[in-house]
């Protein structure tokens, strides 16, 4: 199990005083000119050793993305932008960052912008986040007021300003040209890649997008080292991960964990078991409600990082564990998952417009058997004409998990659909 | 928007002085001539002095901003969050996605549905609530979970839902966040990490 000594957001459950002075005395703020001092390039290089992969689910190296900014800063600004658009469901960690660790996002804004050529970072936090944000107002107010941002930022000579951007209710905002559109006054419709953020983005200027966990944890690796971030973990699955573990456990929670813990030792040791007992468990969607749903079999082995769990076809994604025991109805719930691909769905592309639709459906209907056994492959013909065919990942998303129940779940429902049609004829 | 009955609507919209304040300093937040950035922000300044956003009320946005009216409504439309027209002074919204769903989401939604006597979309007679469902509110760990005003009410069960309801009924505040009085995110009974670091300032 990961030291406390190792553990980045040691204030996770706001135990502890969360504003600068706290903030301070656990290490927050410390060196931070230091660090400045040492330039552009070392930040970026210490960053790539930490093998820090995006915190936001696809799993990029965090390092080699801020290196895709221009070396130069030309006629217009850099803009660095954070992703606090929590919204994958079963994922509440960056919650606990902004209201109890906010600091931490705060300087990690500072030295990623320092690194990338940016004076301004804008964090775009989900609109619902209302104390949240009142919070992380307040850390950027007394950071501020500190000398630690605003003009010569730490008496480093940078100017660097953090604004927040509060957002309206929409998952796909967390998409980061959606995002970036929504800043921009717009609805939040997701525009075709190419043309990559690092070259257009954010009122037409270089820009990158950061999940806030991949921000936040930047301050530290930069102290500590790369190196120590890079000891944690497996080989390219580095370093800690907060997880959230929700659904049927004895004790949901976040915990800061090693990557590469075994799934079943996170939950046993952290939540209380699977309610239950682990032989109750039934599935896990390990990763969001985007990756696609693990049996139980696969649960007893598998580790949670990248690599992995990609292994078994599904995904760490935001590191968000939705546990269901042997009382799920697990047709149900994926088809609720599907209705919220279709809620969210913007409607630009056509596959994820009428697919999403055309998937929650057929959805609802396998949930009480009210379909014929070959509509199981229609369905799946339907998700594989929605993915990979739409400008954004939400498409994506909402195929995998209907195509991981379909590969897991098929003998129940076949069962549903059997069941359904003998009372049909016996009646 | 898409009725065609606009009876509710008001035939104008002004900003307060304390709003009109809120609504300059978030225009200077965004670079000059960036300041459609602030159309959300605005709107939703909007909607905390009215309860709702009205289309006289997205016009003045859109002249503050010098925005085309259309892209106001588009907007305004788009983002869950605004409501188009009045809501109660309380608007439950409920979380029924997976998570919450797993931790008994639907017992809730039927609790609300009862102690108010509406159904989901609707306001109750005397104006005071408004019960919606809603998607995931990112608080997961502490499911179900209910958002009313500019708080979450966490971890709740049949029981302290009603009581809720009831306390907000006689216009008082029920405390705010997990019911079962567990310490933000950590697991009940107390955190697994963290017992040896984490100094109080």
């Amino acid at each position: 199990m990961l030291r406390d000594q190792d553990r980045i957001f040691t204030n996770l459950y706001g135990l502890h005083d969360w504003r600068l002075k706290g903030a301070q005395a656990r290490g927050d703020w410390s060196g931070t000119k230091d660090i400045l001092a040492k330039g552009r390039e070392w930040i970026i290089e210490e960053v790539k050793t930490s093998g820090l992969r995006g915190r936001g689910g696809a799993g990029f190296p965090t390092g080699l993305k801020w290196s895709f900014m221009p070396k130069e800063i030309g006629s217009r600004p850099h803009y660095l932008v954070v992703n606090a658009d929590e919204g994958e469901p079963g994922t509440c960690k960056d919650r606990d960052i902004m209201r109890y660790d906010p600091h931490k996002l705060v300087e990690g804004c500072l030295l990623a912008g320092f690194a990338m050529g940016a004076h301004a970072a804008y964090i775009y936090i989900r609109g619902e986040f209302i104390r949240e944000a009142e919070n992380l107002q307040v850390a950027i107010d007394e950071a501020t007021a500190a000398g630690l941002i605003g003009k010569n930022a730490c008496g480093s000579g940078w100017d660097f300003d953090v604004f927040l951007h509060r957002g309206g209710g929409a998952y796909v905002c967390g998409e980061e040209t959606a995002l970036i559109q929504s800043l921009e006054g717009k609805k939040g419709q997701p525009r075709l890649k190419p043309p990559f953020p690092a070259g257009v983005g954010l009122y037409g200027a270089p820009t990158t997008v950061n999940n806030v966990e991949s921000i936040a944890v930047a301050p530290t690796i930069l102290r500590r080292g790369g190196a120590w971030f890079a000891g944690l973990g497996r080989p390219k699955n580095s370093g800690t991960k907060v997880f959230c573990i929700s659904g049927h456990v004895e004790r949901p929670c976040n915990v800061e964990e090693e990557m590469g813990i075994p799934l079943k030792e996170l939950i046993e040791k952290h939540a209380g078991g699977v309610r239950g007992g682990w032989n109750n468990l039934l599935a896990v969607i390990p990763g969001g409600s985007s990756v696609p749903v693990l049996t139980k079999d696969i649960c007893d082995t598998v580790l949670m990082d990248f690599d992995s769990l990609r292994d078994v076809r599904s995904g760490l994604g935001t590191a968000a564990v939705i546990v269901m025991d042997k009382s799920t109805d697990i047709v149900a719930g994926i088809a609720r998952l599907a209705k919220f691909y279709k809620h969210e769905s913007c409607g630009q592309c056509t596959p994820c417009r009428e697919g999403t639709g055309w998937m929650w459906r057929i959805m609802e209907r396998l949930v009480t058997g009210n379909a014929s056994i070959e509509e199981i492959d229609m369905l799946e013909e339907v998700t594989r004409q929605v993915e990979g065919h739409t400008i954004c990942a939400l498409g994506d998303a909402a195929a995998w998990p209907i195509q991981g129940l379909i590969r897991s779940f098929r003998p129940e429902l076949e069962r549903r659909i059997n069941e359904a049609r003998a009372k049909a004829r016996a009646a | 928007m898409s009725s065609t009955d606009d009876t509710f609507q008001p035939a104008s919209f002004a900003f307060t002085a304390e709003s009109l304040a809120k609504a300059k300093a978030t225009i200077a937040k965004y670079p000059a001539g960036r300041q459609k950035s602030a159309v959300m922000p605005l709107l939703d300044i909007a909607q905390r002095q009215e309860g709702w956003v009205s289309m006289a009320a997205m016009n003045v946005v859109a002249e503050m901003l010098d925005m085309a009216p259309i892209r106001v409504y588009e907007v305004a439309t788009f983002y869950t969050m605004f409501n188009l027209k009045p809501v109660g002074k309380y608007h439950l919204q409920v979380c029924t996605n997976l998570p919450c769903m797993l931790r008994g989401s639907e017992e809730i939604v039927a609790a609300c549905k009862t102690e108010l006597g509406v159904g989901l979309g609707e306001t109750t007679a005397d104006g005071l609530f408004t019960l919606s469902e809603v998607e995931c509110l990112g608080a997961c760990v502490n499911a179900p979970v209910i958002w009313i005003g500019d708080d979450y009410y966490e971890d709740l069960d049949l029981q302290s839902t009603k009581t809720i309801i009831q306390a907000l009924k006689r216009g008082e505040t029920p405390k705010a966040g997990s019911q079962t009085g567990r310490q933000g995110s950590a697991p009940a009974g107390g955190p697994t990490t963290l017992t040896t670091v984490g100094g109080d300032a």
